[in-house]
């Protein structure tokens, strides 16, 4: 008997799961701007982006393919990638085809010059306008003619007002004994060497190899300051306060400070990284008029807005940064104005050559 | 050989199929990545490049070794006192061995950081106290630890099956001809357990030197060991396959020596139990 009802009330926990996240989405009433009557209804658009960079609904949000799905009728085939290398060799290799992919800045230099990027006609894109004048012509895509951004992030120094009060606005902060065991730094190379690059001066780009060797240099007097190397682990170590200060992407400070309001956000003086996000159309692409009207509806205020919100990183929209209702809005983390911006350097496509020496540079880092 | 009927040919089948897929395949993949360079041709390159490795591999028969002493030390006194529990109670004492390593080993190192951090389940209580926060973790020491608690079963295990079949009768003739505790501990119970203790020794020491995870984990990521190294390797990417394949060529020759080294310990002792 006892087990028959241990069965019953098995059935019905599982029944329950599907029943309560299985439906249950409210359509917005949604006031678009762009124009989407189409014949394309019933086609299938592929598209590849990061994970977690896209309003899905959660949060009684807006979930943005789902509202693209009703408003055009195309149906949209959604996967995600863990990194540009990872979407890039997918590309290049295996078989697939998608029809838009976001990739990040350097990416997009390295597609354009191997031919795997259509060109955009942004004069058809009647949201185009949205895009702030100072996210256009960037130098993976001087002209427009690849692109439109989607984000927009750089990277800052986290740190607990609580634990170690006012720090000097510089990178020196890891290499600082009063520290010791209290910071964490990138477990990947590039953001690593990054970190030592602004510091010594040098670029971030440099095909110097002196310059890498210097820095890595830096990296080794580092080691013994450091509590421990992370990737995703900071988010629980700067709020829970087991460490101090760590360097991250400006969005994800925001929600580390959600849950804890004693870590503070600070641009070293000596300049950091930038990225855009943008969004790309592949040589691949089978259905092009569909991939249009996504970007177009991207584009849109209210997705723009959802996106923003859902995600946290800059918006280049300047229809969600002018939006007094957007959660962000006037952040001067987000969108810091002439005077508070820092200086930035991108990340360059480099040679297989420099990039192979600095791989090399952080092994000996690593067992140093 | 004589000839296998049908029969045995199809039952050994799923093992030969299994074995071969799975152990060999992998391993002559290895071997060509060891032996080859980037671009596939022969070199014995990978190899000559192993000494900037040497402090990782240092580092990781040190830890392995000082932890396998440590759960040695453990497990030890722990079996011998089972043997002399009541039935019930060593059921109980196995089953509490046991039950850790029903959970995933990655969460079981990982709960370790719930307690040992600087904002851990001890530091808190200290901080109730006043004391601390004291620096439990990113060190070599819970490294060490980590391994200790992951490995422990493994130690506990066969040496304990080797002691319970142990026939105590021997020790009450030993005690019968005049020799003390320690005598009779020396003499006559260790010698019979000693290859319960050899199984685990390499039980224990195998794992401990390849092991990746819990230096990044408890360690702060900062210490490399061998395993991590040869983790972090392939991840970089295609070019580093080779080398990573060529530094585990080396370690499973060290393990390899290791295994020669101690099977000659247990022969020995077998030879000491016949005579």
């Amino acid at each position: 008997m006892k087990r028959i009802v241990n069965l019953i009330l098995i059935l019905l926990l599982i029944i329950s799961t599907f029943t309560l996240t299985g439906c249950g989405y409210q359509y917005f009433d949604l006031e678009l701007q762009g124009d989407y009557s189409n014949d394309l209804a019933g086609t299938v658009l592929n598209v590849y982006n990061w994970g977690e960079y896209i309003s899905d609904g959660s949060d009684s949000g807006i979930d943005v393919n789902k509202e693209f799905e009703r408003v055009t009728g195309i149906k949209v085939n959604y996967s995600t990638f863990e990194s540009n290398e990872t979407m890039y060799s997918q590309l290049r290799t295996a078989g697939v085809s998608y029809d838009l992919i976001i990739p990040s800045d350097y990416m997009i230099d390295r597609m354009v010059s191997e031919d795997m990027l259509l060109k955009i006609d942004t004069s058809k894109l009647s949201n185009y306008s949205n895009i702030g004048e100072q996210y256009k012509n960037q130098y993976y895509d001087p002209d427009n003619e690849y692109s439109v951004p989607f984000n927009v992030g750089m990277v800052g120094v986290i740190y607990n007002k609580e634990m170690v009060g006012e720090v000097e606005k510089s990178w020196s902060v890891f290499w600082d004994e009063q520290y010791k065991n209290q910071t964490l730094m990138f477990s990947n190379p590039r953001d690593a060497f990054m970190v030592a690059q602004f510091l010594d001066g040098t670029s971030v780009n440099s095909k110097n190899k002196a310059d890498w060797d210097s820095a890595a240099e830096l990296l080794k007097q580092q080691k013994k300051y450091l509590q421990s190397y992370v990737m995703d682990e900071v988010y629980g170590k700067m709020e829970t306060g087991e460490a101090a200060i760590a360097p991250y992407y400006a969005g994800d400070y925001l929600t580390m400070y959600d849950v804890n309001d004693d870590l503070a956000f600070f641009y070293p003086k000596e300049g950091t990284n930038i990225f855009v996000d943008a969004v790309c159309i592949p040589s691949c692409c089978q259905n092009y008029e569909a991939a249009m009207l996504y970007i177009n509806f991207l584009l849109e205020p209210e997705i723009a807005l959802a996106n923003a919100e859902y995600i946290g990183y800059a918006s280049p929209n300047t229809a969600v940064i002018n939006n007094p209702d957007y959660c962000y809005f006037g952040n001067e983390i987000l969108y810091p104005d002439e005077e508070n911006m820092p200086k930035t350097e991108y990340y360059r496509n480099l040679d297989d050559d420099i990039r192979y020496y600095y791989e090399n540079l952080w092994i000996d880092v690593k067992l140093y | 050989m004589n000839k296998k009927s049908l029969g045995q040919n199809l039952l050994r089948a799923p093992y030969v199929l299994w074995a071969a897929l799975f152990v060999i395949v992998p391993l002559v993949i290895m071997g060509y990545y060891a032996l080859t360079d980037a671009n596939g041709v022969f070199s014995l390159s990978n190899f000559s490049d192993l000494g900037r490795y040497k402090k990782a591999f240092f580092l990781s028969l040190v830890y392995a070794f000082i932890s396998t002493i440590i759960t040695l030390l453990i497990a030890y006194p722990l079996a011998y006192f089972m043997t002399k529990c009541k039935p019930g109670a060593q059921r109980m004492i196995m089953i509490l061995t046991m039950l850790p390593m029903w959970t995933n080993f990655l969460i079981r190192t990982y709960s370790w950081i719930t307690i040992l951090s600087n904002t851990g389940i001890i530091n808190t209580l200290l901080g109730k106290i006043g004391i601390g926060p004291l620096p439990l973790i990113n060190r070599p020491g819970t490294v060490i630890l980590g391994m200790v608690y992951d490995f422990l079963p493994y130690m506990i295990l066969p040496i304990y099956n080797v002691m319970s079949k142990i026939d105590f009768s021997l020790t009450e003739a030993a005690e019968d001809l005049g020799a003390n505790k320690l005598r009779v501990i020396s003499k006559v119970i260790f010698p019979l357990s000693l290859p319960g203790v050899i199984s685990g020794i390499t039980m224990v020491f195998v794992p401990s030197v390849s092991t990746f995870y819990i230096s990044q984990k408890l360690g702060g990521n900062k210490t490399m060991l061998i395993g991590d190294m040869i983790e972090y390797l392939f991840n970089l990417g295609p070019d580093y396959y080779n080398v990573a394949s060529a530094i585990s060529m080396v370690l499973m020759a060290i393990i390899l020596v290791s295994l020669f080294i101690m099977n000659r310990f247990s022969d020995d002792a077998d030879g000491g139990v016949v005579i």
